[in-house]
């Protein structure tokens, strides 16, 4: 099929960029969203033009790095999933796509699709970890925790980190995102102890960021490809005023 | 305030002074209804109603911690408005980010505003000139604010303007309400269903108890 594409192009984190059209005549509507741009790209190649960047990892929807906003959904069209797991098939033949990067102060574009999204990162370093001794893995039966309270953190360690909560916040807020790391602590038995801390920490450093608040408008969950829940973020709220209160 | 630099501290005083004023519409409403009456028990009533309010100690407190309510609330809205426009950086050309919310959600900015330049007038009109102005007394010797209230609503106009200001606090309310406990953190995702149920049912009777006083008043009297 016929694809017309509309790709925010962007030499560095100081140029300004702009929407560049492109056009392509073989599409299969069995390739993923990212190898139509390998397509693309191989094309720009050829003609010795420079290729579109764009971050790519896994290309099996666990790795969180290859978000953009396609036809200004994070993630584009389908619900649920990453932009490596889109097919052309959610396209018509002949359709114009307009391609972007997340846009928000806290991720700065690097070149064209890619962003720098090291302020995440930021907020892990502040406190999303365990602090134990390394050392041979601890008899798994050794620490007793309850089939919902495992799930429960599991659904919220699901966040693969890829910013489309932020991307589509019109406050451009981390909430979701740090609320879902600070959460799935706070539900397992290794967590708790460093619980108030931990969550003081990464609050206070998700602040200091760019981001905005959190206003409950719930869009991040329903772009979010994990569907991670937006009570996370009360959770997080609730964290927070326990270790404040409680100090 | 302008010290508080955290947004959940700031949220979570948007939520209480929110819910104070949700409060407050619920007595402000009651008090209100007896608008409704037979015109003669009315005017009595209401006038007197008003004068045991504007001359009680706990009254007076409870409106003071009101007026720094609003300002409270006000302010701290402005000031997370204005912090987030700084963050979301430049816009994307195609945006279709929409479809994931409502409206009224992201627009609660809006419609405070317009709850804000409501709440100046409605207090010139009524609250400033029952204080401050001359009204003349019904047959108790009260102030009659009801012949006030009757008069200011025989003019369509002004029943218009009201009810686009309470639609707008309706609207305010449907959002705030569950955001309220959200931004305080009820995480519990049964109550999370409950108070969302609660705030819309709240949403719609603060709406319609507001919105009748003035038809009710224009069609009637
Ligand atoms: C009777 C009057 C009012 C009531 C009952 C009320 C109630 C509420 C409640 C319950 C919330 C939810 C708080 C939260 O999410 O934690 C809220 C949020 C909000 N209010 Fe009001 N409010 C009133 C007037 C105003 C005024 C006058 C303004 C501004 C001019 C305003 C601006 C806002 C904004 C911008 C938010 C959203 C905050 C955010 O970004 O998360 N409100 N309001
Ligand atoms: S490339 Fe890893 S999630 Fe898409």
């Amino acid at each position: 099929m016929k694809i017309h594409l509309k790709i925010w192009r962007q030499k560095d984190q100081k140029a300004k960029g702009k929407l560049e059209s492109y056009s392509l005549n073989e599409v299969d509507a069995k390739m993923s969203f990212l190898e139509m741009l390998d397509m693309l790209n191989l094309q720009l190649a050829k003609k010795g033009e420079r290729p579109v960047e764009f971050d790519h990892d896994c290309r099996e929807g666990i790795c969180g790095q290859c978000g953009v906003m396609i036809n200004g959904i994070a993630h584009g069209p389908l619900k649920k999933t990453t932009t490596c797991q889109l097919h052309m098939r959610s396209f018509k033949n002949g359709d114009t796509i307009y391609v972007e990067p997340f846009k928000s102060k806290a991720f700065p574009i690097i070149r064209d699709l890619k962003v720098d999204r090291s302020s995440f990162d930021e907020i892990i370093a502040a406190g999303g970890y365990i602090s134990v001794n390394t050392g041979q893995a601890p008899e798994a039966n050794s620490i007793p925790i309850t089939h919902e309270e495992a799930e429960s953190a599991f659904n919220s360690a699901a966040c693969i980190g890829c910013g489309a909560c932020v991307a589509t916040c019109k406050n451009a807020s981390a909430a979701l995102f740090t609320s879902a790391k600070i959460t799935q602590f706070a539900n397992l038995p290794q967590g708790k102890k460093e619980s108030k801390q931990r969550t003081v920490n990464m609050v206070n450093r998700m602040e200091e960021l760019d981001f905005g608040h959190c206003t409950n408008t719930e869009a991040c969950q329903v772009e979010c490809p994990q569907d991670i829940s937006v009570l996370n973020i009360a959770r997080m709220n609730y964290e927070y005023n326990k270790a404040k209160l409680t100090k | 305030m302008w010290f508080i630099k955290n947004a959940i501290t700031r949220k979570n005083l948007m939520a209480l002074t929110g819910l104070f004023l949700c409060f407050f519409l619920v007595i402000h409403l009651l008090g209100n209804l007896q608008l409704l009456l037979a015109p003669d028990k009315a005017q009595l009533q209401y006038n007197l109603y008003s004068d045991f309010l504007s001359n009680n100690i706990l009254i007076k407190i409870i409106s003071y911690v009101l007026y720094a309510s609003i300002l409270a609330h006000t302010i701290d809205s402005i000031y997370l408005t204005i912090k987030a426009k700084k963050a979301s950086g430049s816009p994307y050309v195609r945006d279709r980010r929409n479809r994931a919310s409502k409206w009224y959600a992201r627009q609660m900015m809006l419609l405070g505003t317009i709850v804000f330049a409501f709440l100046v007038i409605h207090l010139k009109n009524f609250w400033f000139t029952y204080k401050f102005g001359i009204l003349p007394a019904d047959a108790n010797g009260n102030k009659d604010l009801y012949g006030l209230v009757v008069n200011s609503f025989q003019d369509l106009w002004y029943v218009i303007f009201y009810s686009i200001a309470i639609l707008a606090l309706g609207f305010h309310l449907l959002h705030g309400f569950f955001s309220a406990f959200r931004s305080l953190g009820l995480y519990h995702p049964t109550y999370d269903k409950l108070v969302k149920s609660i705030g819309v049912l709240f949403a719609l009777a603060i709406t319609a108890g507001y919105v009748i006083i003035p038809f009710y008043i224009y069609l009637n009297l």
